[in-house]
C-alpha cells in the first residue's frame, strides 16, 4: 500500500541520513561503556543463575564483587574465568556464591587468551539456547501458524500473579488475542537487578521474572494448539535491566518486547547513557533470537500535543529504526509505536490521526508498526470511549497497521474486567469483519496528504537542530515528550563504566 | 429535593446496570442476574444482554427501575470552600501577601509510575488548556517526577523550603495510594514540627475528598482538578485572604 501520500523519496532519504548522523555519536558512545546489566546478561549467558537468601540474583553479587576488586572496565568475563581458573571453581554460579561470602578475589591476568576462550566458550552454550530457542519458534509457527489477519491483535493481562494471569491469557488468546502482553509490576523498570521465580505479589502488573516468562510461553504453547495459530508473547525490556530482561526473552522463548530508545530515559529518569549503552546490548540479543522489538512513540502524545508533536513521534521513530539497525535487527523485527491520541474534539481529528499513521506506514514499508489505542483522552465516558476505540480500530485497519493493541473502554476507569476485555475485542472484530480491507478502497484526499508532508518536513527540522545540538543534549532540552534529562543526571548512572583498552565482552565480539 | 433516576420520565426510577456473573450462559444464568439486580433495588428488571465469555463467565445489561428516592439536602460533598482566581490574581495575591515566590513541590510517590497527573497539575504545558503551576511566576515549582521515596520527598521539601507539597496516586491496586498517603503524612509530621510543616496535598482519581482526616493530609483533590484550582486552594490555605 505504498504511495499514497505521495512522499517524495529524495525527502524520505534525508530524514533517514540526518537520523543516521544524529544517532552515531550516541552509538559511538554506546560502544565506548558498558554497564552492570550488560555484564550481567553475559553472566547470564555464561550460566549464573539462583538468587542468594534476600532475593538478589549471583549475576548482581558477582558483578559487584568483580567491580570492587578490577573495576567494570576490563569486562567481567575476563576476570571471572580466569577466578575460575585460579580457583578450580567448575561451575560460575558456585563462583558467585564464593564471590559473595568473599573468599574470591578477581584480577586481571596477564595473558588473557585462556580466561577469554573459557568465557566464549561458556557464553555460547547461552547463545547456542537462544538460537534453539528461535528455530523453535520457526518450527511451532509452520505447525500451527500465523494469525490470519492484520493487524494482529495484542492483548494486555496484568493481574500482579503469574498464576491468574495464566487462565487470563489463554482466555484472551481464545477470544482472539495473537499476542499476549504480561504488563510488569510498577516500579520493576527502576529495580537494579531481575526479580527470580514465580511472582504472586505485583502492582497493577506482574514481575517479569526468567521462571514467569518460562510458565506463560509454556501455557500459550498449550493454546497456540489448541486454537492453531501460534500465540506470541511480549514482556518490557525497558528499565535498568534492559540487557538481562531482553538475554531471558531470548532464553525463554518471548516473541516481542518493548524496547524502546528514549523511554527509560525520558518517562522513567533513566540516565540517558545508561539507556543507550543497555538498548545497544539488548537490541544484539533480540536481533539473534528472532524477537520483535515494540518502540513507545506514543508515549510522547501523552505528555505532548498530539498534533504539535507529531512530528517528534517520526523523529524518534527514525532513531529507533537507526539503532536497530545497527544494532543488527531487520526491519521484520521493528514494531515502530504510533498511537491515537489526537484530541477527538478538534475538528478533522480523525483525518489528522489517518495523515500520521499512514506517514508512519509509509515511511517504514516493511516494519509491523505498533498502533497503540487512545489513553489521554479517555475520560470515563465508556461509551464514547468504546466508539473512540472503534475509529482507532478503523484508523488501524485502513492504513495497515502490523500490531494492533487493543483499546479498553475502562481506560483511565479500572484495570481492564472480563467484560471490558470481551467488549473490545468485539469492538475489534466487528471493524476487521466488516472494513478489514477497506484500505483498497481509500485513496487519500489533499488534507491528509498535506498533513502528512507537513508532519515529515517538521520532523526534518527537528532532526536538523538534533544534528547540531547533539542528541544527548536535545534529550537535555526536553525536545522528546517535554521532559528534560540531562546526561549527567539519572537513575543507574553510577552502574556505568567507561570500557578500558582490553575490554572483553565475549557475547558482542566480532 | 427529593429526586429519582430519569429514564425517558419524570420519576420512572430507571437505571442500567451491567455486571459480570462467573457461571456460563442458560436460563439460571439470566434468572441470576435478575436476582442480583432486584436485590440491587431494581423492581421490575429487564434483562436486556447476555453474552458467555469464555467457558464460565456471562455478561449482563439490565435495565429497570429502582425504587430508591434520593434527598439533595442530604448529600455531603466537598464543595470549593475558596475563590476561583486567575494566574494574574493567584500571582498578585501570592506577591503581596508572602513578599517571596510561593514554593510548592510535587511527586509521584512509591511504585506509582504514573506522572500524568501531577504533570497535568505542574507542568508547564497543563491540561485542559490551562497552564500548570509551572507557568505562575510566583509559584516555584519542583517536580519529582515518579517512583519517589518517601524520605526523598521529605528532605526535597525541607531543602526547597516547600510551603507545599503536592502527590499525586494514580494506582490504587491493594489500596496503594492510601497507603502511601499515610506513610507520606506519618513521615512529614515526624520530621517537622507542625508550624514547619508545609501544607500536605493529594490528588489522585480514585481518592475520597472526605478523607483528609483520615489519611493525615490537608487537602484531596479528586478527578478533574486543573492546576488553576490547585492554585487558588494554595493561595486560599497559604497566603490568606486574597482581597
Amino acid at each position: 500500500m505504498a504511495g499514497k501520500l505521495d512522499l517524495d523519496a529524495a525527502v524520505v532519504a534525508r530524514a533517514r541520513e540526518l537520523a543516521a548522523r544524529a544517532g552515531r555519536p550516541v552509538v559511538d558512545l554506546a560502544r565506548s561503556h558498558t554497564t552492570v546489566s550488560v555484564e550481567r546478561a553475559v553472566l547470564r549467558l555464561a550460566g549464573v543463575t539462583g538468587a542468594d537468601p534476600d532475593g538478589i540474583p549471583w549475576v548482581n553479587r558477582l558483578v559487584d564483587a568483580v567491580r570492587a576488586d578490577v573495576g567494570l572496565g576490563h569486562g567481567v568475563a575476563v576476570p571471572v574465568f580466569h577466578a575460575m581458573e585460579t580457583t578450580g571453581v567448575e561451575d560460575v554460579t558456585v563462583l558467585a556464591q564464593k564471590a559473595a561470602a568473599g573468599s574470591v578475589r578477581f584480577s586481571m591476568p596477564s595473558r588473557p587468551a585462556k580466561a577469554r576462550q573459557r568465557a566464549r566458550r561458556a557464553t555460547a552454550a547461552g547463545l547456542r539456547t537462544i538460537d534453539r530457542r528461535r528455530a523453535e519458534r520457526d518450527r511451532l509457527i509452520k505447525r500451527f501458524g500465523d494469525p490470519k489477519q492484520r493487524p494482529w491483535i495484542y492483548l494486555i493481562v496484568a493481574t500482579g500473579d503469574i498464576y491468574e494471569d495464566i487462565p487470563q491469557a489463554q482466555a484472551a488468546a481464545r477470544a482472539g488475542a495473537d499476542v499476549i502482553a504480561v504488563i510488569r509490576s510498577t516500579g520493576q523498570s527502576l529495580l537494579d537487578y531481575v526479580p527470580e521465580g514465580p511472582t504472586r505479589e505485583g502492582f497493577a502488573g506482574t514481575y517479569a521474572t526468567q521462571e514467569n516468562f518460562r510458565l506463560m510461553r509454556a501455557a500459550l504453547d498449550e493454546t497456540s494448539k489448541e486454537v492453531g495459530r501460534y500465540v506470541r508473547l511480549t514482556n518490557y525490556a525497558s528499565g535498568l535491566c534492559m540487557p538481562e530482561m531482553a538475554t531471558m526473552a531470548g532464553l525463554e522463548r518471548l516473541d516481542m518486547m518493548l524496547n524502546d530508545s528514549m523511554y527509560g530515559i525520558l518517562f522513567r529518569d533513566i540516565n540517558p547513557i545508561r539507556t543507550f549503552v543497555d538498548q545497544r546490548f539488548s537490541r544484539q540479543i533480540h536481533a539473534r533470537a528472532g524477537i520483535i522489538i515494540n518502540t513507545g512513540e506514543d508515549n510522547y502524545l501523552t505528555t505532548a500535543d498530539a498534533v504539535d508533536a507529531a512530528h517528534t513521534v517520526t523523529v524518534s521513530q527514525l532513531m529507533n529504526e537507526y539503532f536497530a539497525h545497527e544494532a543488527g535487527l531487520q526491519d521484520w523485527q521493528l514494531g515502530l509505536g504510533h498511537a491515537f491520541e489526537i484530541n477527538p474534539e478538534l475538528p478533522e481529528s480523525f483525518r489528522m490521526e489517518l495523515a500520521h499513521a499512514l506517514l508512519a506506514r509509509e515511511l517504514f514499508p516493511d516494519a509491523p508498526l505498533k498502533w497503540m489505542p487512545p489513553t489521554k483522552h479517555m475520560t470515563g465516558d465508556v461509551f464514547r470511549g468504546n466508539l473512540l476505540d472503534g475509529f482507532f480500530n478503523l484508523a488501524g485497519a485502513l492504513t495497515g497497521q502490523g500490531i494492533l493493541l487493543v483499546g479498553m473502554m475502562t481506560e483511565a476507569v479500572v484495570t481492564p474486567w472480563l467484560s471490558d476485555r470481551d467488549i473490545a475485542l468485539q469492538n475489534v472484530r466487528y471493524v476487521l469483519n466488516g472494513a478489514g480491507n477497506l484500505h483498497e478502497d481509500f485513496t487519500p484526499g489533499e488534507f491528509i496528504r498535506g498533513r502528512a508532508n507537513q508532519v515529515l518536513s517538521e520532523a526534518i527540522d527537528l532532526l536538523e537542530r538534533i544534528v547540531d545540538d547533539g542528541m544527548l543534549n536535545a534529550i537535555a532540552d526536553g525536545t522528546f515528550g517535554i521532559m528534560k534529562r540531562p546526561a549527567d543526571r539519572g537513575k543507574g548512572l553510577d552502574g556505568v563504566s567507561k570500557i578500558d583498552e582490553d575490554y572483553y565482552n565475549p557475547v558482542v565480539e566480532s | 429535593m427529593i429526586i429519582r433516576p430519569y429514564g425517558d420520565t419524570t420519576g420512572d426510577g430507571m437505571v442500567q446496570l451491567s455486571f459480570t456473573l462467573p457461571i456460563p450462559h442458560d436460563k439460571r444464568a439470566e434468572g441470576a442476574a435478575l436476582q442480583l439486580a432486584n436485590k440491587m433495588g431494581m423492581d421490575p428488571a429487564m434483562l436486556v444482554h447476555a453474552k458467555q465469555m469464555s467457558d464460565d463467565f456471562t455478561f449482563f445489561v439490565v435495565y429497570g427501575k429502582v425504587n430508591h428516592l434520593v434527598d439533595t439536602d442530604r448529600v455531603q460533598v466537598v464543595e470549593r470552600d475558596y475563590p476561583l482566581l486567575s494566574a494574574k490574581e493567584v500571582n498578585a495575591a501570592i506577591k503581596r501577601g508572602l513578599r517571596r515566590r510561593l514554593n510548592v513541590v510535587g511527586a509521584c510517590i512509591g511504585t506509582d509510575a504514573h506522572t500524568v497527573g501531577i504533570d497535568a497539575i505542574l507542568n508547564l504545558k497543563g491540561i485542559a488548556g490551562e497552564k500548570g503551576l509551572e507557568y505562575y511566576s510566583e509559584l516555584s515549582v519542583t517536580n519529582m517526577g515518579a517512583q519517589v521515596s518517601v524520605p526523598d520527598l521529605v528532605e526535597t521539601a525541607r531543602e526547597k523550603k516547600a510551603d507545599a507539597v503536592l502527590v499525586s496516586q494514580v494506582v490504587t491496586q491493594r489500596d496503594a495510594h492510601l497507603q502511601n498517603t499515610r506513610a507520606m503524612s506519618a513521615a512529614f509530621r515526624e520530621a517537622l514540627p507542625a508550624g514547619k510543616r508545609p501544607l500536605l496535598i493529594v490528588g489522585g482519581p480514585r481518592f475520597d475528598e472526605l478523607m483528609t482526616g483520615e489519611l493525615g493530609v490537608d487537602r484531596i483533590f479528586s478527578r478533574g482538578t486543573t492546576p488553576r484550582e490547585v492554585a487558588s486552594y494554595l493561595v486560599h490555605a497559604l497566603v490568606g485572604s486574597s482581597k
